[in-house]
Parts: C-alpha cells; structure tokens; sequence
C-alpha cells in the first residue's frame, strides 16, 4: 500500500488532529517505512497459522456482576473544562 | 406501473438487565443524575483497564439458544474506533470479528401465516453516553452514566417483507428476552432500539436496490409508520428515475416524514482490531448445556399450554402471555387458588380494570402476588361473595392488604349459616307485608325484591344462594 499525501490528510482527518506541513511529510516517510516493516513481514509464508491477538495465554478473565463503584461525579467533573447540571460541557455536536 | 416489494433487515439493540456495567463494577440504573454512575474505566481515563462481567457474557449466550443459534467457542472483543463526545474512549468496545451467536432464526406469526426470520449475529458491546443539547449555552451536555452499559446487538437477515412481519419480529425478540431476564426491552426507556435497513426492488428481481438505514426510531407504531412511509419515497425516487441514495435517514414521528441526516464523512472507516485488553473467552459445552437447562418456558409454548392445558380463551392468553408481570400474577394465583379460570377470569376484568384506571402499566402493580388467589380462595370457598372479594382486591390493588386480615377486620365474611340468616329475613317480610301478600296472590316478580331487601339488610355478605332458599322456605310456609 502506498503512502500518498492524500491518504495522510485523510488519516488526519479521521483522527480529528491538524498536521503541519512539516509534519505531514514526516508522517508520509514514517508510515512509509513502518509499511514497509509490514510487508516484509507478509513475505513469511503463514498458511494455516492463527492469527495471534494476545501474547498471554489467559482465557476466561472475568468479574461477578456487582456493583462495588459508587458516585464519583465531583472526580470525573475535575477532569473537565466546563461542566454545567452535573455534566460535561463541550462544543456543539446535536443538531 | 411496476409493482414493487420492499426488503428489510433489521438491527436491533437490547441493554441487558445487569446490575453492573460490561467492563467496570458502576451501576447500569436508568435514571440517575448526569454522571453519578461512571468511574474511571468507563470514563476513559489513560492507564484504566476493563475486566469483562460474567452475567453478560450468561445473557448472551442465554438469548442466542432461545433464538436458536450457534454459540461461538472462541470469542474476542474488537475495539471500533471513531471520535465522538459520547464515546470517551474514542473505540467502543465491540465484537466484529467473533460474536458470540450466528446462525439462528425466529418464527413469526402474521396474517399471512408463519415465516422464518433469520439471525446473521448476535454480538456483545457497550453502550455510549448520552448528548443533550443545552440551548443557554448553544453547547452540548455530556452525560456518562449509560457509557458501559451492556448491549447486545442482534442483526437479522434481509428477510423482512412488510412492516407486518417487523413489528411481529420485534415483539416476540421483546418477549423472548423479558421471559428469559436478560433485558427489559423498554423501547421509551431505550433499553430496546431498532436501525431499519430499507430498500426495494421490482418483484421478482433477484438483486437488491439500494437502502437506505433509519436509526432509533421510539415505538412498534412509529417503526410500522416510517416503513411505509420510506418504501412509498424509494419507489417515488425510482419511479421518477432517479436513484436511491444509501444514507441514514431520520424518521419525524410527528410530521410523519424521514430526512436525510447530515452524512458523517469516512465514517464507516473504523478500523476495528481485536482489543489486546480483554483476554479471550472460551465457551465450553457443558456450559452451554447449563445455560441452555435454566431457560424457562417461553411465550409460545406457555400460550398454548394456557389454551390447550387450563382451557383459557386465546384472546386470554395472548394477553396473560404479553407481560411477564401478568404471567407471575397468573400463574401465582392458579398455584393458590387451583382454578384456572377464574384466576384468568379476575385477571383480565378486574386487574387490568383497576391497571387501566389508575393509569398504570401491569409492570408497576405493587401488591403481594398471593393475595388474588387467597380472594379466589375465599370466594370459591364461599367465605366471601364475589362482590366483597372485588372490593377486598381493590384495597389490596392500592394499599396491598392482607386480603383475610381485611376480611377479618372489616366483619365481610359472608353469612350463609341459617341462625344468623332466618331472623334478618323475618325482619323483611314482616316490613313488607304488603310485598308478600301481592306475592301469595300471584306476584311472582316480588320475590326478587324480597331478596334485594333481605341482602340489604345483611349487609351484602350474605351467601345469595343460602338467602334465596331460606326465603323460598319461610314464603312457603305463609301459604
Ligand atoms: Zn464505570
């Protein structure tokens, strides 16, 4: 796959982030190379192996459904700019 | 002019009735004010880790065996990513690639006959917050307490012909999960949400045309609307020789018409990958076999088993079976009193009688559910007429009285030992003299007055059959 300008602005684009010039270049060689590591990867022959998601062997990692978490509103409200009502305030986004 | 069939496919999102959130232990409570039910994990904050709540996965695999579908043995969860103020985390947390149910189907019962719908998936996932636009500030207010609330997703087959079929599919998938506990499907709640994938084609075509997807519409009756209405505009669109454009539409409940939303560029571009946080779940078939053995009677068989076993009316039973509460109430009763239909008989006049006119829904009744078959009991046991066993169980209806205390305290038994019957009718006739005497002569019809009176005077709680035949006695005695 090849990295063109136009597939960067879309990736910057997806990821609501604003690249300078500069940057955009960058990230055009980096991902380039990092590609480039990818695929050379691919050229190993994988038939019949599974792809592998998690390096651990763990299976079955689970918790007894209850609830121990109680309000934390004044915790979670700290970590924000503004907040009005008991919730977050944030640019408009309903139409 | 061509004529034309639409063909539908539905998802549908249910919440699962968990006490606690998928990946953190924070209520799933509907309700409570903004953000007073989220933590650090379901907030998104960097370095947090989920750990996944084992009754979700139970409800899971527990709805896709009553819908008769394939368990995955390997699951993973996959994370779908895009940015958005009611997703804290910028991926929810989802399942592409594995989800834990394929392959099922549901039968449907329509005008038409019976039809297999069929189930493509059903997949595990977390809910998003929630937006309110607040117009003081022209801002938007962001409210986590649903983010992390476990839903399942179950994505049909394009097997929907009419709006008839969905609205009978969507109400035996209601059905189906409230029998079974795992949700409580209250679509004004949002607990149960339908996307509609619409589209049409000429009869007979093989291929399909182009659809389009409506998205959270609120009610069975809406959902019915906004397909009619969106099969009429494609088919205008083509007919005018136009193209049917693949968006998400909105449906206006209220002006009756579906527009096209502002379409969110890229967006389907959400490079899912399989989340590296939440380990694997393997699925063994003996717990498949345990999940299977706790899934109780359902909606179906319980219907016929009211109609063919108790002997109810079908309409009876259509409705007992429609609410899972009525179901409770039901079948505690017949436990008690052991007549069936009588218990269907209070049931249907005097429950929902009294449901209907305090303007409440038989989910919110709030008495003891033994005390409509200690009523029956009494009244069939001929402690109590019927008509102080109506009035017992409106007291029991608002104030949830121990229905016998009641009747022990307020002096209702009834009367039907002859000591305490005799003297109150002799009172009668001898007030009525002239009632009984045009009755000697002939006046068969004052007999009824006599017994209106004699009930009267003992107070309604008098055993009608035994006053009738002590009445006949004494009259007879005059000749
Ligand atoms: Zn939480």
């Amino acid at each position: 796959m090849e990295i063109t300008a136009e597939l960067v602005e879309y990736l910057e684009k997806l990821g609501r982030i604003r690249l300078s010039e500069d940057e955009k270049d960058r990230t055009q060689s980096e991902l380039a190379s990092i590609l480039g590591y990818i695929d050379k990867l691919g050229e190993l022959d994988t038939t019949g192996v599974e792809p592998l998601s998690h390096a651990i062997g763990h299976v079955n990692v689970m918790r007894e459904d209850e609830v121990t978490n109680g309000d934390m509103q004044e915790q979670i409200l700290a970590n924000s700019a503004e907040t009005k009502d008991g919730a977050i305030l944030v640019p408009k986004t309903v139409e | 002019m061509t004529d034309y069939e639409m063909v539908i496919g539905l998802e549908v999102h249910c919440e699962l009735s968990t006490a606690s959130k998928i990946f953190c232990s924070c209520s799933t409570k509907f309700g409570g004010a903004p953000n007073t039910h989220v933590c650090e994990v379901c907030s998104g904050m960097p370095g947090t880790l989920p750990t996944l709540n084992r009754q979700v996965v139970e409800f899971a695999v527990k709805a896709g065996l009553a819908l008769n579908c394939d368990i995955t043995r390997k699951n993973k969860f996959d994370r779908k990513n895009y940015f958005y103020p009611d997703l804290p985390k910028a991926y929810q947390i989802s399942q592409l690639y594995y989800p834990i149910c394929r392959n099922g189907h549901v039968d449907i019962k329509t005008s038409a006959g019976m039809k297999s719908i069929g189930i493509h998936e059903i997949h595990m996932e977390e809910d998003a917050g929630k937006l309110v636009h607040d117009p003081l500030s022209g801002k938007t207010m962001v409210d986590f307490n649903r983010c992390g609330v476990p839903l399942i997703e179950i994505v049909s087959e394009p097997d929907f012909r009419s709006a008839e079929e969905v609205t009978a599919y969507l109400e035996k998938l209601r059905d189906t999960l409230q029998y079974l506990g795992v949700s409580d499907c209250k679509m004004q709640e949002g607990s149960m949400r339908a996307d509609v994938n619409l589209s049409v084609r000429p009869r007979g075509q093989k291929e399909f045309g182009t659809r389009t997807e409506m998205k959270n519409i609120a009610s069975l009756k809406a959902i019915a609307r906004a397909i009619e209405y969106e099969c009429e505009r494609q088919i205008d669109v083509i007919e005018a020789g136009d193209k049917v454009v693949q968006e998400t539409r909105r449906w206006d409940d209220e002006k009756e018409y579906t527009y096209a939303m502002r379409s969110k560029e890229d967006a389907q571009d959400y490079k899912y990958f399989p989340d590296p946080d939440l380990m694997p779940i393997e699925i063994s078939e003996e717990y498949i076999e345990k999940v299977r053995s706790e899934i109780p009677e359902l909606a179906d068989a319980k219907r016929t088993r009211y109609v063919e076993e108790l002997g109810l009316p079908e309409y009876d039973a259509d409705i007992i079976t429609g609410s899972t509460t009525l179901v409770k109430v039901f079948e505690t009763t017949c436990e008690i009193c052991g007549a069936p239909k009588d218990a269907s008989n209070w049931v249907m006049t005097d429950l929902l009688k009294l449901c209907n006119d305090s303007h409440i829904t038989p989910e919110d009744i709030s008495f003891r559910f033994e005390s409509l078959g200690e009523i029956i009991k009494m009244v069939n046991d001929g402690k109590i007429n019927r008509k102080t066993g109506r009035e017992v169980f409106a007291r029991v209806f608002a104030d949830n009285v121990d229905p016998a205390q009641y009747v022990e305290e307020n002096g209702l038994a009834q009367v039907s030992d002859l000591s305490a019957i005799e003297p109150a009718i002799k009172e009668v006739l001898a007030n009525n003299e002239k009632a009984v005497s045009e009755y000697l002569a002939g006046a068969e019809k004052n007999f009824q007055f006599l017994i209106g009176q004699s009930m009267r005077s003992l107070k309604g709680k008098a055993d009608p059959q035994a006053v009738r035949s002590a009445l006949q006695k004494l009259l007879d005695e005059m000749r």
